[in-house]
């Protein structure tokens, strides 16, 4: 396996004295796919908000394609830009079109031409099936037509990697498939990315690995398919019993 | 709505009921009104007690009977949805009713049909109403306080100007739509101020001296409340945007300065401002007392504004800050393109009004000495040759503020319906 473009080590996390991180390990490699899944408050939206450093992490290091997140501006910023993320409450942009929030940033940020920014937001448009929409306002979409719009608007940072924060949560069932679809897509694409989901089939269709997190520590991690066929602690087993 | 409810109406005689109640009712403001406005007592051959009563009742029943739950007709529903839910909003609809007709008469003679307005001395006024000679005579004053005569041309002209510049940025072409918030933050400020500098404060370009002692009336009171306004917006955002920085040194600052400002009355500030003050100057350093006045009246009415705008910005869900900086935006990116148009949006109802409070705090700069509308009121009516009509001044610059000021918030519902978007 090549040099991870992802290393996390002994990441240590407290809110307060809740401690939501516990000495966290993490590699991940170029083009892999992983899916952390496990209760709520076992501290997996935080671990990926830290690689982005939404989040501080108090211990340990993290390092993101070659640069160590720490306290320096410069650094974060520059590892935003290559970090794309997805939450699950869209938070798109309301005052602006969907055109304008998939052009703000690579305009602002990567100081693209606008002509050049506007072509590869349509393009990203049509890859997510929304181009027919760009125009107009996030207020006037559906919950799985904006949720595309986000995945759209963080690739068009052209990120290497993608951060998904519970895409589908805060969807109606119907449309939670046409986001999995654009995620299916991307993934065949070759992204880099972590999923924090519970949609399970789509672990199953997509993910490298799985990670099964509880209270703040990684508790099982393995390839696919095995994480599914023989679990090994009896923490997952319970947790894979209940939610497939 | 039990004991007192009367005969009810049904299906079959609705229209019955409806006629006659709204007849009853008729009869209830017919008799208010010939009673203010005739002197006309058509229920006289009554007892006393019943008569002054008998409108109340009369049009309490009237409006019981037409109360129903859902006719269809529209003006109806309408009726019986605000203003007549029940007896006791009935009774008050109906006091409300008789207050205005019976206010409406002596109101009325005295602002129009007892008043003059010819000639041009206090013996002109004969009737018993209002003078509003003393007002024609003092219009001028009351305008453009004790600015020379024959050079008001000259405040005509730079207000002209000032709100023609204004207007200019509607017709920029649109590629240069960008720069219009620049434009408006800081060049237009910087023009009007020198508009006003160089016309109305003379002194050069052949234009002659007047000392800004010599500025009043109404046009000191839109002087004064424009730059307020422009400066003091600024300001309170960036004061706001201190009070939730990361960095604790401007934090505090922002909020001993917020704190400070909020906690000293307006009128302490403008007498520091003109008295205390130059004594902290170096002796050859001179700055003119208008131009204190407004400097005091900013700093105060930012920190005003900076604590509205700072109720819009954590009305902001979290999700925006997070989305903004996962795009690798830093803090004035993410400020200015995600984090203010949203919240300045959210505030326009705050903002205007603080700005409201401000145009109506602008008479308090008399006690510096510098007479705006109220303050040119308040030295006209002690003028021996016309004394007892302040009523009449008051009542005038009542107008105009309100004038003023309802053009203001008709601008902001404007501008609030204008910056709807779907959310």
């Amino acid at each position: 396996m090549s040099e991870p473009i992802i290393k996390i080590e002994n990441v240590n996390k407290w809110f307060g004295d809740f401690q939501v991180l516990k000495d966290i390990n993490l590699d991940v490699s170029a083009k892999q796919k992983i899916v952390v899944c496990g209760p709520s408050g076992s501290g997996k939206s935080t671990l990926i908000r830290c690689i982005n450093r939404l989040e501080e992490h108090q211990k340990g290091t993290i390092v993101v394609d070659g640069t160590e997140l720490s306290e320096n501006t410069k650094n974060i910023e520059q590892v935003r830009a290559e970090v794309g993320m997805v939450f699950q409450q869209f938070n798109l942009f309301p005052h602006l079109s969907i055109l304008d929030n998939c052009t703000l940033a690579p305009i602002w940020v990567k100081k693209m031409a606008k002509k050049e920014a506007q072509d590869l937001a349509m393009k990203q448009l049509e890859q997510v099936q929304i181009a027919d929409q760009a125009n107009k306002f996030p207020g006037q979409l559906s919950g799985g037509q904006q949720q595309r719009s986000a995945i759209a608007r963080a690739l068009c940072m052209q990120p290497k990697i993608m951060l998904f924060d519970e895409p589908t949560s805060a969807l109606d069932p119907e449309m939670i498939k046409e986001v999995l679809d654009a995620m299916v897509n991307l993934a065949k694409g070759g992204m880099t990315m972590i999923v924090v989901t519970h949609e399970m089939g789509f672990a199953k269709e997509v993910a490298d690995e799985v990670i099964f997190m509880d209270e703040g520590m990684i508790v099982e991690k393995a390839e696919t398919k095995e994480f599914f066929a023989n679990p090994k602690s009896d923490r997952t087993k319970l947790f894979l019993s209940q939610i497939l | 709505m039990s004991s007192l409810q009367l005969i009810k109406s049904n299906k079959q005689n609705f229209y019955y009921f409806l006629y006659l109640g709204l007849f009853l009712f008729s009869i209830s403001i017919l008799d208010v009104t010939l009673n203010a406005f005739l002197k006309i007592n058509i229920t006289a051959f009554l007892p006393n007690i019943l008569s002054i009563f008998l409108p109340l009742i009369i049009g309490f029943i009237g409006l019981n009977f037409i109360r129903t739950e859902y006719s269809g007709i529209k003006s109806l529903d309408l009726i019986n949805k605000n203003i007549n839910t029940n007896n006791f909003n009935s009774i008050l609809t109906l006091l409300i009713i008789f207050a205005l007709i019976k206010a409406t008469p002596p109101s009325l003679s005295w602002m129009i049909f007892d008043a003059n307005i010819s000639g041009d001395s206090k013996e002109a006024c004969t009737g018993t109403g209002a003078c509003w000679t003393y007002v024609k005579v003092w219009l001028r004053r009351f305008m453009y306080g004790m600015y020379p005569n024959d050079l008001h041309w000259r405040i005509n002209l730079a207000f002209i100007l000032v709100i023609a510049l204004g207007f200019f940025g509607f017709f920029l072409r649109n590629n240069l739509k960008k720069y219009l918030a620049l434009y408006y933050v800081i060049i237009y400020p910087i023009i009007a101020f020198l508009v006003i500098y160089y016309l109305i404060s003379g002194g050069s370009f052949g234009l002659v001296w007047v000392e800004t002692g010599a500025w009043g009336g109404l046009s000191l009171t839109f002087i004064v409340s424009f730059f307020c306004l422009i400066f003091c917006f600024p300001l309170g955002m960036v004061l706001a945007l201190g009070r939730r920085s990361s960095l604790p040194m401007i934090r505090y600052i922002s909020i001993g300065y917020i704190e400070f400002w909020r906690g000293v009355p307006l009128i302490t500030v403008l007498f520091m401002s003109s008295v205390m003050f130059p004594m902290f100057l170096p002796e050859d350093f001179f700055m003119d007392k208008l131009v204190r006045v407004i400097i005091a009246i900013t700093l105060f009415e930012g920190a005003y504004c900076a604590e509205v705008i700072r109720g819009g910005l954590q009305a902001l869900p979290r999700g925006q800050y997070d989305a903004a900086k996962s795009l690798g935006m830093g803090y004035w990116k993410m400020h200015i393109f995600v984090i203010l148009p949203q919240a300045l949006k959210l505030v326009i109802p705050g903002i205007c009004n603080t700005f409201l409070a401000l145009v109506k705090d602008t008479p308090l700069i008399f006690v510096v000495g510098l007479a705006e509308l109220a303050g040119m009121l308040a030295l006209a009516k002690t003028n021996p040759k016309w004394l007892g009509f302040a009523m009449e001044g008051y009542v005038f610059a009542a107008i105009i503020f309100w004038i003023i000021c309802y053009a203001m918030s008709k601008y902001s519902y404007n501008l609030e319906a204008k910056y709807k978007t779907e959310r």
